[in-house]
C-alpha cells in the first residue's frame, strides 16, 4: 500500500498532482475536450438542421438533449472515481435484471424486443446502459488484479463480458450486443491482454465463421451481410439504404452540394437520413472535405480521450476512460463504414451527430467519467 | 490485504496502458485511414457515377401529349376541340399495393363496376409503370375532392388535368368528323412510339383517322424532379410539345344539321358536294352516335346498343353503305344513249307499262304497273322518260346497247370505284360487267341483266357519296369531281385542299354540250313540271316542286331490295321493315351555276320522290338561304365601301 501511493507520486504521467491549480482542475473540466466535443456536436447541429427538413419541433427536442446532455457530462465529471468503482458491481447487476425483464416483459419495436416501458413515462433500452456497465464492471475486476491479466482472469472477465450480450443477442439485437463485448474486450485490451491471444481468438473466431453464419445469426442478419456484398441484387428492398447512401455521398463530390442541398435527402431516397445515415447527408451536402472535417475531430477527441485516460490515477480510471474513448471509436468507426458500404447495415448511431437521446446522453456521461478520472486526486 | 495488491506495480501497469493506448490509436487511425480511403473512392474517384445516379434518381423525363389539331366546319364553327378533363392517374411503380389501392379508389370514388373494370383492365396492360397512367377519366368535381383528401392514403396517385377530345355537336357530324379512340396496342406497332409516348388518343374514323399526322403534333419533354415516392417537386426543363395543325373543313355543319333534321329520325345518308370542287357541305349518317363516348368511356350497355344494335349506328351509310341506284342511274343511261347513238332526243317509244326482251316470256314492268292497270307512261321521248322515270324506255334503251359500252359510260361518273380524296375505306360500290359476273358468279351475262341495269337494279350498287359524285358530274355538265372533306390546313383558304389532288377533269367527251344541257332540263323537268295533268308532271313536282323558288335538277329513284316475283304487287304491308324499297334522290342547284349536288338515301324508305326528295328539298333550302344572305352581306359590304 505505501509502495503503491510512492509510486503513483513518482509516476511521470500523474500530472494531475503537478498541476492541481489551474481553474479547470478544480471544477473537473477538460476544456480541450469539451471544445473539441462542441466543435462535433455544433457541426452536427448544422448538418441536422438539413437533414429534419424543416421540422422544427424535432430540431428543437434535439437542442434540449443535448443541454441534458451536458449536464450529465457536468455532473458525471463530478463524482469522484472511486465512487463508479464503488457502484460498478452493482450498476452491472441491477443492468443484468434489467435485461432479463425486456427478455420477458420487454417492448417489441420492428420485430425485435429491446425495449422496458413504464407506462406513460418513458422507456429505455437496457442494453444502452449495459454499454457503460459493462466495462466499468470488467476495470472493476481488474483492478485489485495486477496486470496483464493471468488466464483465470481474463477468462472471469470474458464470463462478465459475454453474459449480457448473450443476453442482448437474445433480443435479438446483433449490433448492440457485439458493441457491449467490445466495449468490456476494449478494457481487456487495454489492461494488456497479450496480443498473441488475441491472435488466436482471432483466428479462432474466423475459423467458426461459417457455423455462425449457420447458427447464429438469423436470416435477415445473414441478409444484411449478402446485401452488403451485392446490394444491386434485391435494391428496392434490402439493397435500398446502401445504395441511396453510397449515391448520396458519391454524388457529393470534393465540395458537396451545398447545405440544404442534399436532392438524396430532401427529396425522401435516403432512409434514416437523420439518424444512423447522417453521415450520407454530410457527404453529399458538404462533400470529402465535410466528412474528412469530421472524421478528423473524431480523431482529435480520442487522441485527447486516450491522453486524459492514461493521466487518470488508478487501474480502474485508466482502463474505464480509456475503454469508453475506444467504444466511442467503434460507434464511429461502425457506423461511418456501414453508411459508405463496407460493413453490414447494424443500427448504430453517428456518435453526437445522429437525432437521437440515449446515445448522446451515454456518451456525453462517458466523456464525464473520463474527465473525472482525469482530474480527481489519485486515490 | 489480498496477496494480488502486494505485487501490483502501478508504475508498470501506466507504462503497460501507455503502451497499449499507443498500439490502438495507431490502429485508429489507420481505420480511419480506411474510412477516409473509402469516401475518397466514392466521392472523388467514383463521383461521377454517383452523380449520374443521383440525378436518375430524382430526375424523371416525362413526355409531354401535344394537343391535338382542332376541326372547324367552313364557317369557322368547332366540329372538334380539346377540353380540360380532371382524370385519376396512377404511377404503378409507386404503389405498395397496386390491387388493394385499386379496390380503395374504387369504393371511394363510387365508381361503377364497369369502370372498376375499365381501371384494372387499363392496368394490367400497362407499358410504363414508372409513368403516370390514366385509369378513370373525367372526374367529376366531388371525386377530385375526394382524392384531394385521402391522397396521403393512397400513395402512386394523382389527379391530372389534360386535354381530351370534345364534339361539341355530338351525333350531328359523327360520321363526317368522325372520332379518335384510345390508343392500342396495336396502333402503337403502326405508329411512330417516340411521338405517341404520351398520347392516349388516336384517331380512328372520318376525318380524325385520315388526318391524323396533321392533327396529331409533335411530343413535347418535360425534365422535373421527383421524390422518391414519385411525387413532383420542380420542373427543371420543358420543351413544349408543338399542338397539331387545325384542319378547315368544306362541311357546313348547319347543311349536316338540316340534314339530320329532315331524315327525322329514319334510317339514311345525305351526301352535299360542291360540284365546282369536290368538297364535301355535308355527310349525313343515320342512325348515329355520340362520338363523345369514345372519348370518356361509355357504359356496356350503351357500347353494347351501339355496337349490336341491327341499324348499325357506327355503320357509315354515307360512305359504305352500298345500295342499287334504281332509276337514280337513268342519266346515265339515257346519255349513254346519245353518246353511243342508240337513241335521240327525239326517238319516242310506247310505254304500256311492260316490256319483254324478243323471244323471253319475262315481263319487265313500270314502276306504275297494279294488277288492276298494266300502268305505262304512254309515248314516251327521252326528256319524258326522264321526268316521268319510265321504266320501259330505258329497259329498251339499255337492251340496245353493248354492255361494255354502258358500263365503260358510266364508270366515268366515278361508278365501280372510291373517288374520294381524303375519306379513309369509302366504299366502291359495284359496277357489274360480264367479267364480273363471270368471276363472282360463273354466270355469263345475260341480255336481262342489261335490261336490270337500264334502271338501275341488278347487281349495280353506290354508296350516296357516289351517287353524290354522280349528282356533281351531271351539275357540272361532265366533269367529274373528287369529293374531299379537308379545305385548308391551319387556315381555311391556306390551298391545302386543292394541292391535295387536283379535281379530276374527265370530259364525257362523247356528249355535246348541246345534249348535256337538254339532260339538265329534264331533270329541272323532275322537280319543276307540275300542272300538266295526268301522267305530266315530272314525279318531284308533287312533293318539292310547287313552291321553289329556286331552279333545282333532280332525279328520283325508288330501289327494290327485294325481287317481287312475276305477276306480284310491291306491297309495303307485307314486307318486313328490311325488305322495303330504298328512297333515292339526287339533285343539284342552283341548275345554271351549281353549288351544291347532292345525292339522298332513306333505308327501306319508300318513294323516292315522295321520301327522299324533300330531304334532297330541305338540305338544298338550307344551302340557298345561307347563299342568298352571304350574297346580300356581301352587297351590303360593298355598298358601305
Amino acid at each position: 500500500m505505501i509502495q503503491a501511493d510512492f509510486q503513483r507520486t513518482l509516476s511521470p504521467y500523474d500530472s494531475a498532482a503537478a498541476k492541481p491549480s489551474r481553474w479547470y482542475f478544480r471544477l473537473h473540466i477538460d476544456p480541450i475536450l469539451v471544445g473539441l466535443l462542441t466543435v462535433v456536436i455544433v457541426y452536427g447541429l448544422v448538418v441536422l438542421r438539413s437533414a429534419v427538413d424543416g421540422n422544427e419541433a424535432l430540431y428543437t427536442a434535439q437542442i434540449q438533449r443535448y443541454a441534458v446532455a451536458y449536464v450529465v457530462l457536468i455532473v458525471a465529471a463530478q463524482i469522484p472515481p472511486h465512487f463508479y468503482l464503488r457502484i460498478s458491481p452493482l450498476v452491472y447487476v441491477v443492468g443484468m435484471l434489467l435485461l432479463l425483464l425486456v427478455l420477458f416483459f420487454g417492448v417489441s419495436v420492428k420485430g425485435s424486443q429491446r425495449w422496458l416501458e413504464i407506462p406513460w413515462l418513458f422507456r429505455f433500452q437496457p442494453s444502452e446502459l449495459m454499454k457503460l456497465a459493462v466495462p466499468m464492471a470488467v476495470a472493476w475486476y481488474l483492478q485489485k488484479r495486477s496486470l496483464p491479466p493471468s488466464l483465470k482472469y481474463t477468462a472471469a472477465c470474458l464470463v462478465i463480458m459475454t453474459l449480457p450480450a448473450l443476453l442482448i443477442g437474445r433480443q435479438p439485437d446483433l449490433g448492440t450486443s457485439i458493441l457491449v463485448f467490445g466495449a468490456g474486450f476494449s478494457v481487456l485490451l487495454l489492461a494488456g491482454l497479450p496480443w498473441r491471444l488475441v491472435l488466436w481468438a482471432g483466428l479462432a473466431i474466423s475459423a467458426a465463421a461459417p457455423l455462425i453464419w449457420q447458427f447464429v445469426l438469423e436470416g435477415y442478419q445473414r441478409q444484411r451481410v449478402l446485401t452488403l456484398f451485392d446490394p444491386q441484387s434485391d435494391p428496392l428492398g434490402a439493397g435500398w439504404n446502401i445504395i441511396q447512401s453510397t449515391t448520396a455521398i458519391g454524388s457529393g463530390g470534393l465540395f458537396g452540394k451545398g447545405l440544404f442541398q442534399g436532392s438524396q435527402s430532401y427529396l425522401d431516397f435516403l432512409p434514416e437520413a437523420r439518424t444512423d445515415f447522417i453521415v450520407a447527408v454530410m457527404g453529399e451536402e458538404l462533400g470529402f472535405v465535410g466528412v474528412a472535417f469530421l472524421l478528423l475531430m473524431y480523431l482529435l477527441i480520442i487522441a485527447r480521450g486516450l491522453w486524459l485516460a492514461s493521466q487518470a490515477g488508478s487501474t480502474f480510471g485508466r482502463l474505464l476512460a480509456g475503454a469508453f474513448v475506444l467504444t466511442f471509436f467503434v460507434y464511429v468507426f461502425v457506423n461511418v463504414a456501414m453508411v459508405s458500404g463496407i460493413l453490414p447495415v447494424v443500427g448504430v448511431p453517428l456518435p453526437l451527430v445522429s437525432y437521437g437521446g440515449t446515445s448522446a446522453i451515454t456518451l456525453m456521461a462517458g466523456f464525464g467519467v473520463i474527465m473525472s478520472v482525469r482530474t480527481h486526486k489519485a486515490w | 490485504m489480498a496477496p494480488e495488491l502486494s505485487i501490483k506495480d502501478q508504475n508498470r501497469e501506466v507504462e503497460l496502458f501507455v503502451g497499449r493506448a499507443t498500439t490502438l490509436f495507431v490502429l485508429v487511425v489507420l481505420m480511419l485511414g480506411l474510412l477516409i480511403y473509402r469516401m475518397l473512392e466514392l466521392q472523388l474517384w467514383n463521383h461521377d457515377t454517383y452523380k449520374i445516379r443521383s440525378d436518375d434518381n430524382r430526375i424523371r423525363v416525362q413526355t409531354l401529349a401535344p394537343p391535338r389539331g382542332l376541326i372547324f366546319d367552313r364557317n369557322g364553327r368547332l366540329l372538334a376541340d380539346n377540353q380540360n378533363a380532371s382524370s385519376l392517374a396512377l404511377v404503378i411503380d409507386n404503389m405498395p399495393e397496386p390491387s388493394q389501392s385499386l379496390e380503395r379508389i374504387g369504393s371511394l370514388l363510387e365508381l361503377t363496376n364497369t369502370q372498376r373494370s375499365e381501371m384494372i383492365s387499363r392496368v394490367e396492360s400497362n407499358r410504363r409503370p414508372d409513368a403516370p397512367l390514366v385509369v378513370v377519366d373525367s372526374l367529376t368535381e366531388e371525386q377530385v375532392a375526394r382524392m384531394a383528401v385521402n391522397r396521403h392514403l393512397l400513395p402512386g396517385t394523382e389527379v391530372v388535368n389534360r386535354l381530351v377530345r370534345h364534339y361539341p355537336y355530338a351525333e350531328i357530324a359523327a360520321h363526317a368528323v368522325g372520332s379518335v379512340r384510345r390508343l392500342s396496342d396495336e396502333d402503337l406497332r403502326r405508329v411512330d412510339p417516340v411521338q405517341y409516348s404520351a398520347t392516349e388518343f388516336i384517331g380512328k374514323r372520318g376525318v380524325e383517322a385520315f388526318y391524323e399526322d396533321t392533327l396529331h403534333g409533335q411530343v413535347g419533354y418535360q425534365k422535373a424532379e421527383s421524390d422518391a415516392l414519385g411525387r413532383l417537386r420542380q420542373t427543371l426543363d420543358v420543351q413544349s410539345p408543338t399542338a397539331g395543325k387545325d384542319l378547315y373543313l368544306h362541311l357546313d355543319i348547319d347543311l349536316q344539321r338540316a340534314g339530320v333534321a329532315a331524315l327525322a329520325g329514319r334510317r339514311g345518308a345525305v351526301v352535299a358536294l360542291d360540284p365546282r370542287n369536290g368538297g364535301v357541305l355535308a355527310m349525313v349518317s343515320q342512325p348515329a352516335y355520340d362520338p363523345n363516348f369514345f372519348v370518356t368511356g361509355m357504359s356496356e350497355a350503351v357500347f353494347g346498343s351501339l355496337s349490336t344494335s341491327k341499324y348499325v349506328p357506327l355503320f357509315n351509310r354515307a360512305t359504305n353503305g352500298q345500295y342499287a341506284p334504281g332509276s337514280t342511274f337513268k342519266p346515265i343511261v339515257g346519255l349513254a344513249g346519245i353518246g353511243l347513238s342508240a337513241t335521240t332526243w327525239d326517238t319516242v317509244i310506247e310505254d304500256r307499262g311492260a316490256f319483254q326482251l324478243p323471244g323471253q316470256e319475262r315481263e319487265y314492268r313500270d314502276w306504275s304497273w297494279t294488277k288492276e292497270n298494266s300502268g305505262g307512261q304512254g309515248m314516251v321521248d327521252l326528256r319524258r322518260a326522264i321526268y316521268r322515270s319510265s321504266n320501259v324506255y330505258f329497259y329498251d334503251l339499255a337492251s340496245r346497247i353493248p354492255v361494255q359500252d354502258l358500263v365503260d359510260f358510266a364508270a366515268q361518273f366515278g361508278l365501280g370505284r372510291d373517288m374520294s380524296v381524303d375519306i379513309p375505306a369509302a366504299g366502291s360500290g359495284l359496277l357489274p360487267d360480264p367479267v364480273w359476273k363471270q368471276g363472282a358468279k360463273g354466270l355469263p351475262w345475260f341480255p336481262g341483266d342489261s335490261v336490270n341495269m337500264g334502271i338501275g337494279q341488278g347487281d349495280l350498287l353506290a354508296t350516296p357519296l357516289q351517287m353524290a359524285v354522280v349528282a356533281a358530274t351531271l351539275a357540272n355538265r361532265g366533269r367529274l369531281v373528287q369529293p374531299r372533306m379537308m379545305r385548308g390546313i391551319d387556315a381555311p383558304e391556306s390551298g391545302d385542299g386543292e394541292s391535295l389532288l387536283p379535281s379530276t377533269q374527265i370530259a364525257l367527251e362523247q356528249v355535246s354540250t348541246q345534249d348535256w344541257e337538254s339532260m339538265v332540263a329534264a331533270l329541272e323537268d323532275v322537280v319543276h313540271r307540275g300542272n300538266q295533268g295526268f301522267r305530266g308532271n315530272g314525279t318531284a313536282w308533287a312533293y318539292i316542286g310547287q313552291d321553289i323558288d329556286y331552279r333545282m335538277a333532280g332525279k328520283s329513284g325508288t330501289a327494290q331490295v327485294v325481287e317481287i316475283s312475276q305477276g306480284e304487287e310491291y306491297d309495303e304491308e307485307t314486307l318486313s321493315e328490311f325488305d322495303r324499297k330504298h328512297a333515292w334522290f339526287i339533285a343539284f342547284a342552283p341548275v345554271e351555276n351549281p353549288t351544291i349536288a347532292l345525292a339522298v338515301l332513306v333505308e327501306n324508305g319508300g318513294g323516292g320522290s315522295s321520301v327522299a326528295a324533300p330531304v334532297a328539298r330541305a338540305v338544298i333550302d338550307a344551302h340557298m338561304q345561307k347563299a342568298e344572305s352571304e350574297r346580300v352581306a356581301q352587297q351590303e359590304m360593298l355598298v358601305q365601301r
